[in-house]
């Protein structure tokens, strides 16, 4: 039975706030991971999407989730993984991909749903906006980003890619 | 064989060939001949990872024995294993590493482009996801093929050596069984003959710009189905296996 009530709106709220482990600039809300708050009988239930199938941050992230839910009394709560719809990297907001860049990460051109990931793309540098760079690794630190070099600064950067 | 049978031994099939060949794609941490190298081959042992979860876990649910996915990839014997033979083969060299993912990711990439249409919603979600990863196994192999096939002397020979000593593993990805055909009824399971049209001509093309030629079909190996495996499954479940093995239970 649900003993506290708060609104789906107050606990996307509390939840927004909670960083993506990997890029912390942004939060889980902004890109575009929680995706609902189910609220009935047996409590409050958050759905959230992984970003990638075997994105080791997913566990990191539902424990996150849980703790602030448990913090601020939202009882009983459970997170649930769903995959359909398949994360996009379109649902991460501008302002997001406004912070990633930033920060110093070439945020994602477009979607993978379609072919152009099969084709080769103009990475723009983020810190002196230069086109002319080159990939170095199609990996970097995580399976979501690229390694990148810009020519004319010199600076090697991450690009998150398309998915 | 029941309709819940059936989608049991599916999902069984394509959660093992994740899981596989995730194990063999992570031996090559720390060993792969370029860093980056090192960074992409796991990373795609990771996606395969994740798959193989989904897939294992939808597994232990259809079969309603409760099985969850650990148990499911930890206490099974290789007999109980539905992974193709080609996939757990040894690494080898680079080379047929390279090739393996090449021919393996193509026909990955047409396999899930159409399960991504079946009628089971769970299926066709992780065919989506799968999809968006795969694109990316699929291109880097290739790039690799073209560079090592149209590279040096020997590039080139051991890369066609490679693909010619994996061309008998190739039959197997697009044999179907009674469960294939049960579910194909209800649309659940992806009909192989497009599938294979489209992974035949993908590869040739490949394989002619990379200057290497495509051996003809002759023998083809097969048992992956039955649990029939290769002697090397078995020494990757004696180490994959161990821990939950020798301490029944452990969790992190
Ligand atoms: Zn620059």
């Amino acid at each position: 039975m649900v003993r506290s009530t708060h609104t789906k709106e107050d606990i996307f709220r509390m939840l927004s706030v909670i960083p993506d482990p990997e890029i912390p600039v942004v939060s889980i809300y902004e890109m575009g991971m929680l995706r609902d708050v189910l609220i009935d009988e047996d409590g409050y239930n958050v759905v959230l999407t992984p970003t990638y199938s075997g994105c080791p941050a997913m566990g990191i992230i539902a424990q996150d989730i849980k703790m602030t839910l448990d913090a601020n009394s939202v009882f009983p709560n459970k997170v649930s993984l769903v995959y359909h719809p398949a994360w996009t990297t379109d649902w991460m907001s501008d302002e997001a991909k406004q912070k990633m860049k930033n920060y110093g990460i070439a945020p994602p051109l477009h979607s993978s749903c379609n072919q152009d990931v099969f084709h080769h793309n103009i990475i723009e540098c983020p810190r002196c906006h230069s086109e002319n760079t080159v990939m170095l690794s199609r990996f970097g630190s995580t399976a979501c980003k690229s390694m990148y070099q810009c020519n004319d600064c010199k600076e090697p950067f991450e690009y998150f890619k398309c998915h | 064989m029941t309709h819940q049978e059936a989608l049991y031994s599916y999902c069984l099939r394509l959660g093992d060939n994740a899981l596989i060949q995730s194990y063999r794609l992570s031996e090559w941490c720390s060993n792969a001949p370029l860093l980056e190298e090192d960074l992409a081959l796991t990373n795609f042992a990771l996606d395969m990872t994740g798959r193989a979860q989904a897939l294992l876990t939808y597994a232990g649910q259809v079969d309603g024995s409760g099985r969850t996915d650990d148990e499911l990839a930890y206490r099974r014997s290789e007999r109980k294993f539905r992974n193709n033979l080609m996939l757990e083969l040894p690494n080898g060299d680079f080379a047929f590493t390279i090739a393996r993912l090449l021919l393996n990711a193509t026909y990955e990439y047409y396999f899930f482009t159409e399960l991504r249409k079946s009628a089971d919603e769970t299926l066709s979600a992780v065919a989506a996801k799968t999809l968006k990863e795969v694109k990316y196994h699929m291109t880097h192999a290739t790039d690799w093929t073209l560079r090592l096939g149209d590279g040096t002397n020997e590039s080139h020979r051991r890369m066609q050596a490679a693909i010619d000593a994996l061309w008998m593993y190739t039959g197997e990805m697009f044999e179907t069984d009674e469960a294939d055909a049960l579910l194909q009824d209800k649309n659940v399971a992806v009909d192989m003959a497009p599938v294979q049209a489209s992974w035949k001509a993908y590869i040739e093309n490949v394989l002619k710009e990379a200057t290497l030629t495509m051996p003809a079909d002759g023998y083809m190996q097969t048992g992956g189905r039955k649990g029939v495996h290769t002697e090397h499954l078995g020494h990757i479940l004696s180490e994959m296996q161990y821990l939950q093995r020798a301490y029944p239970e452990a969790t992190w």
